[in-house]
């Protein structure tokens, strides 16, 4: 079809043939990738299958009988549990040995042991966040490009916090367990170093974006570059620092717990060896208890955060 | 600065109230946070028992393990009460079945000379007589008389024991020497058998002869070609277990991937009930968020011990844990974006007489799409590394391999082998997510400039 035809119509028909032919090779290329998504699934899936040791077809109806043993036959040892209070059905084995765990304090007061390991848990996570905190700010202030006193300092310590992000946690952690023995010193270690990057890597971020009024000020009346950090870069940053801290905090008492399971002690532990093992009452309560902390400590954080930046800047992530 | 009177300090007061006399929270809340952390960190002190735990702690074996991520040693021993004084190597040394190492030499007068490093560190022994040098001292030691002797002075670097003398010498090695053995430690720099281990018929050649002898040497193992030959021993070497390394590590992609992927595959739709401007009903939007909630809250971990205990150890608990987190991840990430979606093509779509399901493809999804395909790959990006942990409570992949070998706190060449894979494949899928994500947000960024150029 030529222009020279009558002209209207030409000029419709090819703009109809461009659009046509431009959608339809969009179209196909939509085609090629959901293709390939979903054989690369399907071979995910199966190579997933076949390298496990049970296969998921034959552990499918099994499933079932396998969530059974987790309905306890008594459902207030689920609480006897969770509070170290004798129960009825104790034969003296590990799955209902529940007073053994209470750790007196005074007198016939006592902590029940899953709150205390509950609480070494969190614990953990706060002191390494706080570890965190305390090397994330100085680094982020080297690390931001608007601000760093040398930018070949800016590039070492840039280097060194994407290093501690990326070394796997559970590295650092077998590394000092070796050295002050297996426990939460270890963990502590492992998540804190790995917090400095994490946040550093925010900090800087949120570092370059500062409005640099307010140090041009400083710098011409001579202040040093502590005094400009402390004083033109800290009061603008500190709210959104505070915010990604507390958000650490939460992703760091997930960490901890898992860290538990590897032998970082806390409740992680616990969790392990009485799923391994089958015992369905003192499962229940350390799940719920679990949950219920990691909830009023993501509930708690997100209030605060709110309180601190305000709605605008909520934003969940990184 | 002149000074100011009291007057004018008065005047200054009394005129900004607000900068001076602050309410107490303003004043002290710093300082009140402060000493709050300061208490916790105290308790926090006790509470681990932190200086007991620092006073019990090896800090000295750090360096040592450090220096055993990229290191090895040969730990050859030589009876003193045997007629012939020979070396013996510990049963699967790093050095083969018929070890004759170049740094043991065997005198004239049959004394043996081991280099530990070079002239400069040695030892010299007969079976009466053992000469030390290192750090340009010499520290002779007598053997005949039942125990080791040093005769003159001791230097720091020895120690003389009641049955033993121990020169060290630092990253080279040590030597320890008894009236009837002599035990060295010699340090080599470098992973050992990384390619070929011992049991390998290309053990101990050279680069240019195992490829000559892949290109045009006769069968080592008749039927198999040397190429075949080659390839299934460095996979199969047995103490660096590449094949079974490498196949863990891809099972922790794969775990990664299919647990992102699935998710994302379930939140899709989810997140359309759940989010509060697409599905009016306020009941099936709070159900789904606490559903999200829920499955998000339950941590990754319990979902992987629950799986492994389900369908046995392997990738597939990692998977369905990771499947399970990221359903409550992305279906919260994917409502929130969907609620903050620009309403108006929506009624530009449903003012046409389109239907719900028209609507939502050509009114909601070309806006959110990016924005959902970003939130994955970043999901995906950090699951790579938290499959890594799960994995070491028996999820799977390369995380238990990990766990194991440093268990044994004996394998940290293996450890740093493992990490540095993990650091190359969290670097490029970093990359390729922070590439793709780039790519998208440009096409966010163009999308949301025409929108406001247009009004």
């Amino acid at each position: 079809m030529t222009i020279s035809e009558t002209a209207p119509s030409g000029a419709t028909h090819q703009m109809a043939d461009a659009w046509r032919r431009q959608t339809s090779l969009r179209r196909l290329y939509t085609a090629i990738g959901v293709g390939l998504l979903i054989i690369a699934l399907g071979s995910t899936m199966w190579f997933a299958d076949e390298a496990n040791a049970g296969h998921f077809f034959d552990r499918l109806p099994h499933l079932l009988d396998f969530l059974s043993w987790l309905v306890p036959k008594d459902w207030n040892d689920v609480w006897r549990a969770m509070l170290d209070i004798a129960s009825p059905h104790d034969t003296g084995t590990q799955e209902f040995n529940f007073p053994l765990g209470r750790s007196y304090v005074w007198g016939s007061f006592y902590v029940p042991e899953y709150f205390e390991l509950m609480l070494t848990t969190l614990n953990v996570a706060l002191v390494s966040t706080f570890i965190g905190f305390v090397f994330a700010v100085p680094f982020s202030f080297i690390a931001a490009r608007n601000l760093t006193p040398h930018p070949m300092l800016r590039l070492i310590v840039k280097r060194f916090m994407e290093l501690l992000r990326a070394f796997p946690e559970i590295v650092i952690a077998g590394l000092f367990a070796a050295i002050v023995s297996i426990g939460p010193i270890a963990a502590i270690i492992a998540i804190g170093l790995h917090s400095i990057g994490a946040l550093g890597k925010l900090f800087y971020e949120i570092n370059e974006n500062i409005d640099m009024r307010a140090e041009e000020g400083l710098r011409a009346v001579g202040a040093n570059w502590f005094s400009r950090v402390r004083f033109a870069g800290l009061p603008q940053v500190l709210p959104n620092f505070m915010s990604y801290t507390l958000l650490r905090v939460e992703i760091n008492v997930r960490i901890s717990t898992i860290m538990g399971a590897v032998g970082g002690g806390g409740i992680g532990e616990e969790l392990k060896l009485s799923i391994s093992r089958g015992f369905g009452a003192k499962t229940i309560a350390l799940v719920l208890l679990l949950f219920t902390t990691i909830f009023i400590v993501d509930q708690f954080s997100a209030w605060l955060r709110r309180k601190l930046v305000g709605e605008q800047a909520f934003v969940m992530g990184a | 600065m002149a000074a100011l009177t009291a007057d004018q300090i008065q005047s200054i007061e009394e005129r900004f109230p607000r900068v001076f006399q602050r309410p107490f929270h303003k004043r002290f809340g710093p300082l009140m946070l402060l000493g709050g952390i300061f208490l916790y960190l105290l308790y926090a002190l006790w509470f681990f028992n932190l200086p007991q735990v620092m006073r019990e702690s090896h800090w000295e074996r750090l360096p040592l393990f450090l220096t055993q991520w990229i290191s090895y040693d040969v730990q050859p021993i030589f009876r003193l009460d045997e007629p012939q004084i020979s070396a013996k190597y510990p049963r699967f040394s790093v050095l083969g079945p018929n070890p004759d190492p170049d740094w043991v030499k065997t005198n004239a007068d049959g004394s043996v000379t081991v280099l530990i490093d070079g002239t400069a560190k040695s030892i010299t022994f007969t079976k009466t007589q053992a000469t030390i040098i290192a750090n340009g001292e010499t520290v002779a030691v007598a053997l005949g008389t039942g125990k080791p002797l040093i005769s003159g002075p001791v230097p720091g670097w020895t120690t003389a024991h009641e049955d033993e003398v121990v020169a060290d010498m630092g990253f080279a090695g040590e030597a320890r020497v008894a009236v009837d053995r002599v035990r060295i430690r010699k340090r080599f720099l470098g992973w050992a058998n990384f390619v070929f281990d011992t049991r390998s018929p290309f053990f101990g050649k050279s680069a240019s002869e195992v490829a000559s002898l892949i290109v045009s040497g006769p069968e080592l193992k008749p039927g198999t070609s040397n190429l075949a030959l080659a390839g299934d021993n460095i996979w199969n070497n047995a103490q660096w277990q590449h094949g079974d390394v490498w196949t863990k590590l891809l099972q922790t992609i794969v775990m990664a991937f299919l647990g992102t992927m699935l998710g994302g595959i379930v939140a899709f739709p989810l997140a359309f009930f759940a989010a509060r401007n697409i599905t009016p009903s306020r009941l099936v939007n709070q159900v789904l968020k606490r559903f999200f909630d829920f499955m998000r809250s339950i941590d990754m971990l319990i979902w992987a011990l629950f799986f492994t205990r389900a369908f046995g150890p392997g990738p597939l608990a990692g998977s369905a844990a990771i499947f399970f987190t990221e359903i409550g991840t992305l279906g919260k990430t994917y409502s929130e974006a969907l609620e903050n979606i620009d309403d108006k093509p929506r009624e530009g779509i449903t003012s046409t007489g389109a239907n719900g399901l028209l609507v939502q493809r050509y009114g909601v999804l070309p806006e959110v799409v990016p924005v959902f395909i970003s939130q994955t790959l970043y999901q995906w990006e950090s699951n790579t590394r938290g499959a890594t942990i799960i994995g070491a409570v028996g999820a799977g992949g390369i995380g238990l391999k990990l766990w194991e070998a440093m268990r044994t706190n004996s394998n940290w060449a293996n450890v740093f082998y493992m990490v540095l894979l993990i650091l190359a494949v969290v670097f490029i899928f970093d990359n390729i997510s922070n590439f793709l994500r780039r790519r998208l947000s440009r096409t966010i960024h163009d999308y949301n400039r025409i929108q406001a150029e247009q009004g």
